[in-house]
């Protein structure tokens, strides 16, 4: 009787860790892979305001490739994707560059260069808007302070407004780049930089040959990242322009959040999602698959 | 060492300097800007400090703005962002540590598998669920409430608290669980009196992380929220996006302050941990 009992309790204990993270794994089991293939059944279905079953092949994928604003959204997001991610990490590594050569208040200004990552996206987007508006904001300063023929209308301008997500992006992002590469930095031995000045190697020399190779994981992060977030960016569109002026910034996003829920085409709206889950995975489940490895 | 100042030094810090401004300027154009009436905005005047302090934009982003159907300013929408952050916050959190702990002190087969799986779901985007959310959403009867909003939250910030929890745990020394175990502490105790206590940082971290997260969302507040259950970021885009009547600039920017400032309060207090959190959300192991 005993025994039994005290095997009874030993196998509890051995149930009991797996009992306690069964939860989690049935959430993240039903509400990311179930949810996954669900949204995938759609994008094969006749779905139109509402989810439906009638299986159409690859239809809605055909359609959605005919389709001139996906086209166009889809150059935004590369056109938005390479700007985003080059200015944030050419401007990241420099900072974090500048920021390493033992200055004064370093930590006061890295405060400075990273609290826009605090900020909502929606908060970002509604200071751009107005500050690039060039009723009210800089080309009006600007003739304010009589300069009047300066001009910068891009929020404004169907060929130029992208560039103007990109700029409020990088805003907001870039102080976090320069956080990676600077814990990079930071990480690199002294010693052999010590070496490498003793052989008369200029600062230029040393940052080309040494210390930028070395950064290598931190690119690596950062990259993954930001093209997360590139192709994840729908908040930042909405707020800013709106996917405007007509469809000039719609983004993969916003044109999901649009199909799927105001012009009731779900099926369409379901395609479009599945090709940016598959843009992101093909970026993270390498990334994900190299680290998780390594740490066995 | 005290470094000499040298041209060299003198413009190394002048472009630092130069960068601070630019970091900055949006931010002075929100506060200049949302202290002054509206018309030394529209006369090209965003720049400038007010000539004419006022605070009756705050007044009105608070309480008197036309946000939804009534003029009710974003004041309920905060306290829905509020009400919204702090469950999902504290459940999502703990979930984590007790994920963490059984993913790195009660290892089984199989487990960094699982681990991976969790993982995956920091980095899908979420427009991949927003439909069958709807739905199930509907069928719990949680569809436009801000119950519904924290279900969501919690369910995608799981695998964010999974993460830390288990890194960190990752480096707690297993032999001090063992000899508890052995010493007849059970599962729980040992979490209890001996993980919890040592978890400080690592809490911290996470419930700035989750806190930034949920209050800066903005796809699930639009998505799932109705006319009186949006959390603040969706309010203030209303607010903003409004076509009707005369764009009041100065009201926007003093709401947008008002959504920022919960987060800009957490990133000055805990800067430090702010950072950390960000950097494992990146940098994995």
């Amino acid at each position: 009787m005993a025994r039994s009992a005290s095997s009874a309790r030993a196998a509890l204990r051995n149930l009991l860790p797996r009992l306690v993270l069964s939860p989690s794994v049935a959430l993240i089991a039903i509400f990311v892979y179930g949810f996954i293939a669900f949204t995938s059944y759609l994008s094969f279905s006749d779905s139109r305001m509402l989810p439906s079953y009638g299986w159409v092949g690859l239809s809605n994928y055909e359609k959605l490739f005919s389709l001139r604003t996906w086209d166009i959204a889809l150059n935004n997001l590369a056109v938005f994707g390479i700007l985003y991610i080059a200015i944030c990490c050419v401007l990241g590594l420099m900072l974090a560059i500048l920021l390493d050569q033992r200055i004064r208040a370093e930590g006061f200004i890295r405060t400075i260069y990273l609290y826009p990552m605090a900020l909502s996206f929606i908060v970002t987007g509604v200071a751009w808007k107005w500050f690039l508006d060039p009723g009210i904001g800089l080309e009006a300063v600007m003739h304010d302070w009589g300069w009047t023929s300066f001009k910068f209308d891009w929020i404004k301008n169907r060929d130029m407004a992208i560039y103007t997500v990109v700029i409020a992006a990088v805003w907001q992002t870039s102080g976090f780049v320069m956080a990676t590469f600077l814990a990079g930095l930071r990480g690199i031995d002294a010693e052999m930089l010590r070496a490498a000045e003793v052989d008369g190697a200029s600062t230029f020399a040393l940052y080309r040959r040494i210390v930028i190779p070395q950064l290598r994981p931190a690119f690596l992060s950062a990259f993954v990242v930001l093209a997360h977030m590139a192709i994840k960016s729908y908040d930042l569109v909405v707020a800013l322009t709106n996917g405007g002026p007509g469809t000039a910034t719609e983004v993969p996003a916003t044109f999901m959040y649009s199909y799927t829920f105001t012009r009731n085409q779900m099926g369409i709206g379901a395609a479009s999602a599945e090709i940016m889950l598959l843009t992101i995975a093909a970026v993270i489940v390498p990334y994900l698959w190299s680290e998780l490895r390594e740490k066995r | 060492m005290s470094i000499p100042l040298s041209f060299g030094r003198i413009s190394l810090y002048l472009l630092l300097g130069l960068f601070c401004i630019y970091y900055l300027l949006p931010l002075y154009v929100m506060v200049a800007n949302s202290l002054k009436p509206l018309d030394e905005i529209t006369s090209g005047g965003m720049m400038a400090l007010p000539s004419d302090w006022t605070l009756a934009p705050w007044r009105s982003a608070w309480s008197e703005a036309q946000v939804g159907v009534e003029a009710t300013g974003l004041r309920p929408y905060f306290t829905n962002s509020l009400v919204m952050v702090v469950p999902a916050v504290m459940i999502t959190t703990l979930m984590g540590a007790l994920n963490g702990y059984v993913l790195t002190k009660w290892r089984f087969r199989g487990d960094t598998l699982i681990f991976g799986l969790i993982l995956f779901g920091c980095f899908i985007p979420f427009q991949i669920v927003l439909i069958p959310m709807a739905r199930t959403l509907g069928l719990l009867g949680l569809s436009g409430t801000v119950p519904g909003l924290v279900f969501v939250h919690v369910i995608y910030g799981i695998s964010f608290s999974t993460l830390y929890f288990r890194n960190y745990y990752a480096a707690f020394p297993t032999e001090l669980v063992r000899a508890a175990e052995i010493d007849g502490a059970g599962f729980f105790t040992i979490f209890r009196r001996i993980l919890l206590p040592n978890s400080g940082p690592i809490a911290v971290v996470c419930v700035i992380w989750l806190f930034t997260n949920i209050w800066n969302d903005f796809l699930f507040g639009a998505s799932f929220s109705d006319f009186d259950s949006q959390p603040m970021t969706v309010a203030l885009n209303n607010l903003v996006q409004s076509s009707t009547g005369v764009k009041e600039y100065n009201v926007h920017f003093a709401g947008a302050i008002m959504a920022a400032l919960p987060t800009l309060f957490v990133y000055v207090v805990a800067g430090r941990f702010f950072v950390r959190g960000l950097m494992t959300g990146s940098v994995k192991g």
